[in-house]
């Protein structure tokens, strides 16, 4: 059995959805009142909250704290910066995020390079708080401020015939001292196909816990697909393709039996090395079960009717 | 200060002291939320890095001997070994105590079931005899038997490295630093046993342990 129905959660464990929206409105409210900012702008770029949010559409994550600020900047995979979680941190403010061009290359009516600050310009920036679970059975709940990424593809209007995107991170080892060792194939790549970046859950985040993105996090601008192992949230990206075949993504170039183009969240498929099943949410003691799609199995299930879970790791 | 008591009243506890250092920064920075947002993991790697360290310091001591006047430190071989044992014994409890939290079902699968770990178990169940053999009445009552059941620390050693490259995700370059640092040694011991072997053999007769080590 691969997606958990909703029926299939104790009747107790769902708090109805106006309830939460509400206290998470009230939050955010509170939140945003007491930093003086009803919907504001910080460093350049539009805060607001979105009352809607996304998350509510899993009830055992409704009520999961927020995990801190500090674990969510000083625990990061990304090896541009070096191969160890504290690494980034340390290193990457090698990394300059202004000025930032964005190429929007391939089968797209609109193409072009574009600035980082009228990328803000046009998509104003929301509260998105989702789960992060990472490939390595580890996870955290972060509160992202993004956009869907369906409205910046909208306005580049891609052709019918694009059928995926592609993603790059920046590749300039004078940046990212980390791209000198060879233990990835530079630059990093991630993709998509066209159902699953127009999915609304999936962002182009440009901030964290109300500021802009931090370096290692991935500024000035990443991918966020909360149902998907983190690996795919590229970060620091400076090109999107939009393309026909599917992308060759890094991580399924490096180890094609242990990490895949889609990547889903499944506690049923184990990496070869370490079971899926349960995850330690960072700051917690006891490992927790994983949820299929990370918990996002009623938006997102659909997209892969008639694949083979096994084949989705 | 003679020799023997030099090497009982100063390097023996100077190294038990700093062997233990290790240990005590894991604890002192795990009290003080210095071990970063997953303390846990970090203790996985840290005592799994210490004790593979341990066992290739241990291994270090037999070339070392071989420099002349160096022959003592034989004497700190013993509690090197059992400080592998040490770590290798934190990593496991950590392991199965804190990481698993005691998931049977789940540590037996990841035994039987993931390379990687199973190369680790046996790793460390090898460990289990030698740390036990590792007083002067058991080198006693073992004889010559006592030195060709220790070579099993090389097995251990091998085991650990192959346990270090598999699991990690990509970054290979220090489980191969540690495979070179192992091949190094074993090479340094069998070119020194080869010619040797023509001659009758005395060494495994007469175990080389602190005791009764002559050099
Ligand atoms: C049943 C026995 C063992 C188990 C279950 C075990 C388990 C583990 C686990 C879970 C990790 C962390 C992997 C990760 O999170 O990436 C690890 C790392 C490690 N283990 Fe073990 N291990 C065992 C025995 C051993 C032994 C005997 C040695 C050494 C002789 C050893 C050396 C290491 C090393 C060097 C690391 C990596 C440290 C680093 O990345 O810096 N392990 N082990």
């Amino acid at each position: 059995m691969l997606i958990k129905r909703p029926d299939e959660f104790k009747v107790s464990e769902i708090t109805p959805e106006a309830v939460f929206l509400n206290r998470r409105e009230f939050m955010a409210a509170g939140g945003v009142a007491a930093a003086g900012l009803a919907v504001g702008r910080l460093d350049g770029w539009t805060v607001g909250h979105e009352p809607s949010n996304r998350l509510s559409a899993q009830p055992s994550q409704q009520d999961d704290p927020q995990t801190p600020f500090q674990a969510v900047t000083t625990y990061n995979n990304f090896y541009e910066f070096g191969t160890d979680k504290s690494e980034p941190a340390k290193n990457a403010g090698t990394l300059k995020p202004r000025p930032w061009t964005v190429k929007v290359e391939g089968m797209a009516a609109k193409p072009g390079d574009y600035n980082i600050e009228d990328i803000l310009k046009w998509f104003p920036a929301k509260e998105y708080v989702y789960r992060h679970r990472c490939v390595e059975a580890w996870s955290m709940v972060i509160p992202w401020y993004g956009f869907p990424l369906r409205d910046f593809i909208n306005r580049f209007e891609p052709s019918p015939k694009a059928k995926f995107v592609e993603f790059t991170t920046l590749m300039d080892p004078k940046q990212m001292p980390g791209q000198r060792d060879l233990v990835l194939d530079w630059p990093y790549v991630e993709g998509l196909r066209m159902d699953e970046a127009m999915n609304p859950l999936t962002l182009f985040a440009v901030g964290i816990y109300q500021k802009p993105l931090l370096n290692q996090n991935g500024a000035p601008i990443r991918l966020v697909i909360p149902w998907k192992y983190g690996f795919k949230g590229i970060k620091s990206i400076v090109k999107v393709r939009f393309v026909e075949t599917q992308p060759l993504n890094t991580w399924q170039l490096a180890a094609p039996s242990e990490y895949s183009f889609y990547a889903n969240v499944n506690p049923a498929v184990d990496h070869p090395r370490w079971s899926q099943a349960r995850e330690r949410r960072v700051g917690e003691f006891l490992k927790r079960p994983t949820l299929p799609f990370n918990g996002f199995g009623e938006q997102v299930a659909a997209m892969y009717k008639g694949m083979d879970p096994r084949t989705l790791y | 200060m003679t020799r023997s008591q030099f090497i009982r009243f100063v390097a023996e506890p100077a190294v038990f002291a700093a062997a233990l250092v290790p240990a005590g920064l894991i604890a002192w920075q795990g009290f003080h939320g210095g071990l970063g947002a997953e303390p846990i993991r970090e203790i996985q790697l840290r005592t799994g890095w210490w004790a593979l360290t341990f066992l290739m310091i241990t291994l270090c001591v037999t070339p070392l001997r071989r420099i002349p006047g160096w022959n003592d430190v034989i004497k700190l071989r013993r509690m090197l070994g059992l400080f592998a044992f040490f770590y290798a014994m934190l990593h496991f409890s950590n392991y199965i105590g804190i990481d698993q939290f005691f998931a049977w079902s789940e540590i037996t699968k990841d035994i039987l079931k993931r390379p990687w770990i199973t190369v680790g178990f046996v790793a460390v169940t090898l460990l289990v005899p030698l740390a036990a053999t590792s007083n002067g009445f058991m080198i006693r009552k073992l004889g010559r038997r006592w030195g060709a059941l220790h070579r099993l620390v090389y097995v251990s050693g091998a085991l650990g490295v192959l346990h270090f490259l598999w699991l990690v995700k990509k970054d290979t370059r220090e489980p191969i630093t540690f495979a070179f640092i192992l091949v190094g040694l074993l090479a340094l011991r069998l070119r020194r046993r080869a010619p040797k072997s023509a001659k009758p053999r005395t060494e495994g007769a007469t175990p080389r342990e602190p005791a009764t080590a002559s050099g």
